[in-house]
């Protein structure tokens, strides 16, 4: 599955920086999120039990930082195991860039899904992963910033002249969220 | 014709528990202090199995015991088994690698079976599956037989240099070549016909259950072959010896071949139930049927008609790649060559065939024999080239045909294909089909939806198909594993009702109404009096079992010959009774007439006398009225018809409307013309499903992304019109009944013809399944090559 998109929070980068290394931010801002680990400065782990409609079940996900080319961007490399349910594996790549007070995040998942997830959910992926990951970034801004001044656009605009780096953790977060969803969903 | 015999339209008997909920399915039944087995399914297409920890498995709630292939390679429990052997060019036998019942150390499709874990409750069986770890390395997997076969490609098995399964061949390849050097035209296709998942509606089931105290194991299953199974079971699983193995197929709601096989799943339960000493159920959900059922078809060729200038075929060519999937099973190897290759000449007289098939394993589910098995591929072949020479040529598509049928006076007709056709009238079937659709209207018709902006299309399969499968020294010949008669034992109870045992299988076809039919006739007792049991190897003395269009062929021919012995022998009983000699007493309806006279016993009263042998010559006559026949056919049965859809194209949306579906067949003597016009419809609605909707897709990775009902679109009815379905009635030779098998028929001649009517619609060449976004596309690049 291929998905992309952009947020814009209105937060200062400092407010954001901080919030992103803030773990329990992190787990108010993931939904379902129980556990979350940072191992290091390029690596963490999470847990996530997600109940949607009959179907609730835990999921273990962990990422990897590479390609680390602050303040433009970076590539991460994640993978969430459901069991039962199946796995995914998934890579996103990222950009930042500044908008006067707040900052417009873009990102490029692709994700590769297989057992369960890929036999039940191929059709229903794409979707489910864009929600999950805009419920993502409404927490995040719910917490970091205010909640009318989240706002999602669809479609990419021009790309950024000069970006700012921004946590790459929020970038980890969201492949969490969207991977931990997708198992979850079709965890039946 | 009587109300209940032979050819009359009777209502099924087994509709009545299946209308009503009475129906005693596997899943119906449970044994006291059954257990329920759950399956860990492989996630990975490919994969090395560097080690599987099912210790947080076995401690987890409920759990009876947990295993891997380890615990069954200690019991030495063998898994799936191919049951022929196809003859390659170079003389050597096809590739059959090893499989075991449960994955050890290799994963070579998605689904594939990794663990069992047997618990109190299935939920418990899932929730303990979770905690079973798998650790898999993860290999790239190879789903396409073209990437399969190239010098790089990942091997599936050891033993299987360059997953090549098998290189076969048929026909004569040098008379074929020097026809096509003679050649006026030739007319060349490329040609996929689409893997399709069987989905029966009921999902494969079984239930081991050992008695230690008689250590007798009984397997209660999902199979189209329960004496099948038990020989397998018992002679390749180790989980015999047959006298010590019981397996019971009860009521079974469809298989249309997936169920022949005796499949890892079935294995597993079955010696799981002995290890564990208690019954274990395992019923598969529709989830894992898209998975690990045998898929069927799955044919990528080419192939080359030569004809002449006035459109005589001279000789006809093709090559195939077939894939087998990861491993083999019973018929996945006589499938695709002899299955198929046999049939390659059609209805043709053409005088010069040659066929060659590489079979290819890949990284996905085992392909098998599905409804038609080879035959619906090669049909398509034939009748796909036949059309598109037609169009070369400006030759009206019936015409062309008409040419070059195989004259009526030319049977017994011996192909250059192997087989040798034993009856036919094509030109009988063309005619009635014409007049059915109206063919000469179609042009009128076409203008009509022409003014209306849309595109209509007749499509024409003319098709013949071998089945009853049958003669023994024949199958044994070309590799099959087996004998391939059938039996049947009727006993007249003492007060005349009639039990029929058949060692053939139904599960929807019909067999307790017409094989009662044919008793009923035969031996003049009621058709309420007759009832037919199968299904159990304790109870029927031994069976091949229902596929190939083999029950009415076959099976029915065992019953006619034990209905004869019956007659025989009562006849001796009833001279007794009559104080006459046999030779003088004519049977009729049930009832022996000493010639001349009024005296007569009937059947009954003879059934009477030889259970209460107070009266009964004993020195000449062993008591009761219980007699067991075997059939073995001295040739396949050729059913053959043509068949007319008419389709209207809408090319603003590609959605494809079929206005008509109409089939003439011959399949013989119909012995109750409502089962057979219902097994033709059903037929026709399974191969409409390949031609228009159904299509299975693994991605690269070998994953199945079309494993469910939502994304695996099956027919409904609503996208069909009334269905019109007539038979010829054209005796079969060498069968008692004259029966030609019709299970297959319609899903065989219906795929092509409905394709044929959607490329005279579009214009154009298509693959199935011809979904409303492929003929869009198609009517694009066809405007656009216009341009």
């Amino acid at each position: 599955m291929e998905m992309s998109g952009q947020h814009r929070i209105r937060a200062s980068r400092q407010a954001v920086w901080e919030a992103l290394n803030d773990p329990e931010i992190l787990k108010q801002s993931i939904p379902g999120c129980e556990e979350i680990e940072k191992i290091s400065d390029t690596s963490l782990t999470a847990k996530v039990k997600l109940k949607i409609g009959p179907v609730s079940a835990k999921f273990a996900g962990a990422v990897e930082l590479s390609d680390l080319d602050p303040p433009n961007g970076y590539t991460i490399a994640g993978e969430g195991k459901g069991g039962a349910a199946g796995f995914a594996k998934g890579g996103a790549k990222v950009t930042l860039e500044e908008d006067g007070a707040a900052t417009i995040l873009r990102y490029e998942v692709n994700a590769k899904v297989g057992g369960k997830l890929a036999q039940i959910g191929s059709r229903l992926v794409d979707s489910t992963a864009k929600k999950m990951a805009e419920d993502f970034f409404g927490r995040f801004s719910e917490v970091v910033g205010t909640p009318e001044d989240m706002e999602t656009a669809p479609e990419a605009v021009a790309a950024p002249p000069e970006a700012q780096g921004l946590s790459p953790l929020v970038w980890i977060v969201g492949l969490i969220a969207v991977v931990g969803v997708l198992l979850l969903i079709f965890a039946f | 014709m009587a109300e209940s015999g032979i050819g009359a339209s009777v209502r099924r008997k087994e509709d009545n528990r299946f209308l009503t909920g009475k129906g005693r399915y596997t899943d119906d039944i449970n044994r006291h202090g059954q257990a329920y087995a759950y399956f860990l399914l492989s996630p990975h297409a490919r994969a090395k199995i560097n080690g599987i920890d099912t210790s947080a498995a076995k401690q987890a709630p409920g759990v009876v015991g947990v295993f891997t292939a380890a615990d069954l390679a200690a019991d030495g429990v063998g898994g799936p088994i191919c049951g022929w052997v196809v003859t390659q060019k170079n003389g050597e036998p096809h590739k059959s690698p090893a499989v075991s019942a449960l994955a050890s150390d290799r994963i070579n499709f998605a689904g594939e079976q990794v663990a069992v874990v047997v618990a109190e409750t299935l939920t418990q069986a899932k929730d303990a599956a979770e905690l079973i770890e798998v650790d898999y390395d993860v290999q790239q997997a190879v789903t396409k037989m073209k990437d399969s076969l190239s010098s790089s490609a990942p091997q599936l098995h050891d033993d299987v240099p360059g997953n090549l399964c098998f290189d076969w061949e048929i026909g004569d390849k040098a008379a074929t070549d020097a026809a096509f050097a003679n050649a006026h035209h030739v007319t060349k296709i490329d040609i996929l016909n689409n893997r399709l998942i069987p989905n029966a509606m009921e999902t494969r089931a079984a239930i081991g259950d050992y008695d230690s105290g008689t250590e007798t194991m009984t397997l209660y299953t999902t199979s189209q072959n329960p004496h099948v199974a038990r020989l397998v079971l018992a002679a390749f699983m180790g989980l015999g010896p047959e006298n010590k193995l019981r397996v019971v197929a009860p009521d079974v709601g469809g298989g249309f071949g997936s169920k022949i096989y005796v499949y890892r799943d079935e294995i597993v339960t079955l010696w799981a139930a002995k290890k564990l000493d208690r019954p274990v159920k395992w019923v598969a959900d529709r989830s894992a049927a898209f998975l690990t059922d045998a898929h069927g078809r799955d044919h990528d060729t080419h192939a080359e008609l030569a004809v002449d200038k006035d459109g005589t075929f001279l000789g006809l060519r093709v090559s195939t790649l077939a894939n087998v999937g990861a491993h083999n099973q019973i018929f996945s190897t006589a499938t695709p060559s002899y299955l198929y290759g046999c049939l390659l000449a059609g209805q043709y007289k053409t005088p010069a065939v040659y066929g060659e098939v590489k079979t290819v394993f890949t990284n996905t589910a085992p392909v098998d024999a599905y409804r038609g098995a080879g035959r619906p591929e090669a049909t398509f072949v034939v009748e796909r080239l036949v059309d598109k020479t037609a169009r070369e040529l400006g030759m009206d598509a019936t015409d062309l045909r008409r040419k070059n049928f195989i004259p009526k006076d030319q049977f017994p007709y011996q192909s250059p294909c192997l087989v040798q056709y034993d009856s036919g009238d094509f030109n009988l079937l063309l005619d009635r089909a014409k007049e059915v659709i109206d063919y000469d209207g179609f042009a009128a018709r076409r203008q009509e939806s022409a003014a209306r902006g849309k595109l209509r299309g007749l499509g024409l399969s003319c098709w013949i198909e071998a089945c009853g499968l049958a003669p023994s020294a024949v199958v044994g010949a070309l590799g099959g594993g087996v004998g391939q008669w059938e039996s049947a034992n009727i006993k007249f109870n003492p007060t005349g009702s009639v039990t029929v045992f058949t060692g053939s299988h139904s599960h929807g076809q019909g067999h307790e109404t017409v094989y009662a039919q044919i008793v009923s006739d035969q031996l003049g007792v009621p058709f309420d009096s007759v009832e037919v049991v199968h299904g159990d190897t304790a109870v029927v003395p031994f069976g091949m079992g229902t596929y190939g269009s083999r029950s009415g062929p076959v099976g029915g021919g065992a019953i006619y010959k034990a209905a004869q012995k019956i007659i025989e022998k009562g006849r001796k009983v009833a001279a007794h009774l009559l104080e006459a000699s046999a030779e003088d007493l004519e049977y009729a309806d049930g009832t022996y007439t000493v010639a001349g006279t009024d005296r007569t016993k009937t059947l009954a009263e003879v059934a009477f006398a030889a259970y209460v042998p107070h009266n009964y010559p004993l020195d000449e006559v062993e008591p009761g009225l219980d007699e067991t026949a075997f059939f073995d056919p001295a040739n396949f049965t050729f059913p053959s018809g043509a068949y007319f859809a008419e389709v209207e194209v809408d090319p603003d949306t590609g959605h494809v409307t079929i206005m008509n579906m109409i089939g003439i067949d011959d399949v013989g003597t119909v012995m109750n013309p409502m089962i057979v016009h219902g097994q033709l419809h059903g037929g026709f609605a399974q191969g409409i499903g390949q031609a228009l909707y159904e299509q299975c897709v693994y991605d690269e990775n070998g994953q199945l992304i079309t494993g469910s009902l939502m994304d695996y679109c099956m027919p409904r009815a609503d996208n069909f019109p009334m269905f019109t379905t007539e038979e010829t009635n054209q005796p079969c030779p060498h069968n008692p009944l004259g029966v030609k098998g019709c299970g297959e028929a319609g899903a065989i001649g219906s795929p092509v013809a409905m394709l044929n009517a959607v490329v005279d619609a579009i214009g154009t060449d298509i693959d199935m399944p011809a979904t409303p976004e492929k003929v869009w596309r198609a009517l694009q690049s066809r405007a656009q090559a216009a341009e």
